[in-house]
């Protein structure tokens, strides 16, 4: 066992994890963050996405370990008190989920992706979409939600 | 789905890497950004006992120009790094359009070109680029060290030339002569991103639209990436038109190996090969201005 420390969501948190232990086991059952999921388990759908130093990272394909001193930024770094983060706002306003599963990790990458890119055109937003799945295929009212927050984002500079 | 258990270990300096690699000859794995290696320990197709990462090496995280004029990429630079890189993008454009095609963003953000090469996935996007574009591969922890071309490093599938005790330090590719026109194309699986066939194709041309170097590298196709040697003899030294071009690509699978999968049979990507060849030659030639 090792002591791995990280700054989550703005504050230090440190927890003992197995060498082997993924970025979300210790998110998920040494810190209780539960936002981030767990979809396919192989890098390919992209729900358990955080920020790792800025950066949207598949928390299930890195160790814990690897992140020791990090900056992650997870789902629920996001809002502030009540006032939810205006990507978090697009998708309930265009209704960008159905089940709900995927959204964490939809909402974290277009965190990333729309600070790269404020002014994206469609078809960039579905290009950079293709590493996160949603088996509801509910990715119309996604799109539209993205292109919403990037609309938000820009108008509030 | 949980690896099997191994040893961490987050060395300050490659030489401490190199040191923990000799320590552990055999029983440890080299990782950087471990996109292609770690979801393999999580389905236990590789166990090691130590994992050493050279992700977190400063040392080893820039992608700078040579005095030379080649470009260098060091063993810690993420697809990421290249795909921003105003120097890549100079001296090998091809490789940014290369990277860009490689999985997804979080992907992109973690993995690393010299990762890849050192994987030698048969389905990877890198490996093609690299033989087409005359890489050499600079090593560290061997007896020496070495630097070795593209065209001799990649030696199976899963299979290079590294030793158990070396580590891929650094890539360098050169810059492309004028009047080269090049480009990566893929047939990708929709899933993966990963190449059914991929081919990288690197033509240069004289005032006349002669060709006079051709290098065409095949990934996806068959155990590792390789040089279609015969089209590129084909092409060198004829007028580029559609109908050279067209032959060149008939000449693709000529001395290739083809593997067979649930994604496509030999045959499947023997026909694939040669229409993605011919597809990405012409746009090479088109760029190039022949």
């Amino acid at each position: 066992m090792r002591q791995v420390t990280l700054t989550v969501n703005g504050r230090r948190r440190s927890a003992e994890v197995e060498d082997r232990d993924l970025l979300v086991d210790m998110l998920r059952e040494k810190l209780r963050l539960t936002g981030t999921h767990i979809g396919c388990d192989t890098s390919q759908c992209g729900a358990c996405t955080v920020l790792l130093n800025g950066a949207a990272v598949k928390s299930c394909s890195l160790f814990a370990a690897q992140a020791e001193g990090a900056k992650v930024t997870t789902i629920e770094g996001l809002a502030k008190g009540d006032t939810l983060h205006p990507i978090q706002q697009a998708f309930h306003e265009e209704h960008g989920l159905q089940c709900g599963f995927c959204t964490p990790g939809m909402v974290m990458l277009l965190h990333e992706f729309l600070r790269r890119n404020p002014d994206p055109t469609e078809h960039e937003v579905r290009t950079a979409l293709s590493g996160n799945m949603c088996r509801c295929t509910g990715y119309q009212n996604i799109v539209a939600s993205a292109l919403h927050a990037a609309r938000t984002l820009r108008s509030e500079g | 789905m949980i690896p099997a258990a191994f040893t961490y270990h987050a060395p300050r300096t490659l030489r401490d890497a190199v040191r923990l690699l000799r320590a552990y000859e055999g029983d440890a794995r080299v990782v950087s950004g471990g996109m292609s290696l770690i979801p393999a320990m999580k389905l236990r197709l590789v166990q090691p006992e130590h994992l050493i990462d050279i992700g977190r090496l400063g040392e080893l995280d820039y992608v700078r120009r040579t005095e030379d004029g080649r470009v260098a990429i060091g063993a810690g630079a993420t697809y990421r790094s290249i795909e921003k890189s105003r120097t890549v993008a100079a001296v090998a454009p091809m490789l940014v359009e290369t990277v860009r095609q490689v999985g997804d963003l979080q992907v992109r953000n973690r993995g690393t070109l010299c990762g890849s090469a050192a994987h030698a996935d048969p389905a990877a996007d890198a490996p093609a680029a690299l033989l087409a574009l005359d890489a050499t591969l600079h090593t560290a922890g061997g007896p020496s060290r070495r630097s070795i071309q593209a065209r001799r490093f990649f030696v199976d599938a899963y299979e290079t030339v590294l030793g158990p005790t070396e580590v891929l330090t650094e890539i360098r590719i050169p810059k492309q002569p004028a009047r080269t026109g090049s480009t990566y194309l893929k047939f990708a699986n929709k899933a993966s991103r990963f190449a059914i066939v991929g081919v990288a194709a690197a033509i240069t041309v004289d005032r006349k639209g002669v060709c006079t170097r051709a290098r065409i590298a095949v990934t996806g196709a068959g155990p590792c990436a390789v040089r279609a040697t015969a089209s590129e003899r084909y092409l060198t030294r004829r007028k580029v038109s559609p109908e050279a071009i067209a032959a060149a690509a008939s000449r693709a699978s000529r001395d290739m190996e083809f593997i067979e999968d649930v994604h496509g049979s030999e045959e499947y990507r023997e026909h694939l090969t040669g229409v993605i060849t011919q597809r990405a030659l012409a746009e090479a030639a088109r760029r190039a201005g022949a």
